[in-house]
């Protein structure tokens, strides 16, 4: 693995941190070879490049691993910064992206994880703090294209993969996001007018296909 | 003109601490606020109106909150001493890893080490005890006085600024949480941060906080008991 010269990508098709990376060597238009990961079997590779989480996304290059989604996508950024800039030059908007993509990871995956995992009076509790999430945000993106303004960026890729999920968190817990979100579907819908995007988020049909397996596994009816 | 900078804070907050130290290592004057976290300013909850807590680095009348974030604005914004790795984006990606690692995984294993007890106690210190690996074996790797070389960089700022707290779950609950025969590297480690200049002049005295962390475990012990 040493010394290996390229780009590999270790990852799971539906893996929204995954596609995070994904979209962002789209963006910069990186050739690289993807790594399907059985993560019931966790590959050699896989361990040994990420021997602390031993999660994907793990991004090879050159032969040194570098590992959790969102440090992967600026250290893309900062690697290929000739083209499609994702975080802002300037300082302060360089801050707000990052506390916003911090945001993103610290509270949308394992509130919407609570959404399909949970019944009765649990789900309902994660539905209400999954819109009061995505409210916050809405406020944020507040009339701008995208949450960077005109241009796509840092915290619009840190939060697109999840759109893809929309259908099965919608269906789990009985709300609807176009209601209680209504800019933040119409944002979902112009960040996947970018091939970056499009190509990359998987269809909502096979997501909530996958949160069925997932609730089966475990034992969640 | 220079703007203002102004740094909501509490003196006892590690995070805080971060903060102060970074700007100390660069210079930079500031005015620090420091805030009742049980009653806390109009200002504040105006800045940080998401999370509502300490630190806030107000610039100008632009506000930065997250401690990590500020981190990095700080050294965006002020280019004398770097605490982050300069034009090489596989260090600048390693320190960002590890900064995020003390902040989850370790930090995590830590609040469950020390707020659960029996078999779940001694299974919480082991997780502990294997993510601290991953640390004495960086400074045994690197052999130097920080992380960051011969000088402190944002994870020595990241992890020291919250070490006091080792020592006071270690005296008040007895458990052998860093034994110096697994962790000699991290225990010299940490004898350097907290004798350094730069920390000494900034950060409140190492048996201050120590106390001050024994009065709020005391509180989380109490309340988990209820």
């Amino acid at each position: 693995m040493a010394g290996e010269k390229g780009v590999v990508l270790l990852d799971l098709w539906v893996s929204p941190f995954g596609q995070r990376v994904r979209i962002a060597l789209a963006e910069k238009g990186v050739d690289y070879e993807y790594k399907e990961q059985d993560l019931m079997n966790k590959s050699e590779l896989l361990l040994k490049s990420n021997p602390v989480y031993k999660k994907i996304p793990v991004l090879l290059h050159d032969g040194k691993s570098i590992c959790e989604s969102l440090i992967i996508v600026q250290y893309i950024d900062e690697v290929w910064s000739n083209k499609a800039p994702l975080l802002p030059a300037e300082p302060l908007a360089r801050a707000n992206a990052r506390f916003w993509a911090d945001f993103i990871d610290k509270k949308v995956y394992e509130c919407a994880t609570r959404l399909w995992k949970l019944k009765g009076e649990e789900q309902e509790v994660a539905k209400k703090e999954f819109i009061e999430i995505f409210k916050l945000l809405e406020g944020e993106l507040g009339d701008k294209t995208f949450f960077g303004g005109e241009s796509f960026g840092f915290v619009d890729l840190a939060l697109v993969p999840f759109v893809a999920w929309f259908y099965a968190y919608e269906t789990c817990a009985k709300f609807s996001m176009e209601e209680e979100c209504p800019k933040i579907v119409a944002w979902g819908k112009r960040c996947m007018e970018r091939e970056s995007v499009s190509k990359t988020l998987s269809d909502p049909t096979k997501v909530y296909e996958f949160v069925l397996f997932l609730k089966k596994r475990f034992g969640v009816e | 003109m220079e703007r203002s900078v102004k740094l909501h804070g509490h003196w006892a907050s590690l995070f805080v601490h971060r903060v102060q130290l970074a700007l100390h290592l660069k210079g930079v004057k500031y005015e620090f606020i420091e805030e009742d976290l049980e009653n806390k300013s109009s200002s504040l909850l105006l800045y940080n109106p998401v999370y509502k807590k300490v630190p806030v680095l107000v610039h100008g009348d632009c506000p930065v909150a997250e401690s990590l974030v500020i981190l990095r604005y700080v050294d965006d914004v002020w280019k004398d001493n770097p605490i982050m790795p300069v034009d090489d984006p596989y260090e600048h990606a390693m320190v960002s890893f590890w900064c995020h690692f003390v902040d989850n995984k370790l930090s995590k294993s830590f609040g469950a080490a020390i707020r659960t007890s029996g078999e779940e106690q001694a299974k919480a210190i082991e997780e502990f005890h294997q993510n601290l690996m991953f640390l004495e074996q960086k400074l045994a790797e690197k052999g130097s006085k920080f992380f960051g070389g011969e000088k402190i960089d944002m994870l020595d700022i990241v992890i020291g600024c919250g070490c006091h707290w080792f020592k006071a779950v270690e005296e008040l609950s007895g458990l052998k949480l860093i034994d110096p025969n697994l962790f000699p590297h991290f225990l010299e480690w940490k004898q350097n941060f907290i004798e350094s200049q730069e920390v000494k002049e900034v950060i409140p005295p190492f048996e201050k906080l120590t106390d001050y962390a024994k009065s709020i475990y005391k509180k989380i012990l109490g309340h988990d008991n209820n």
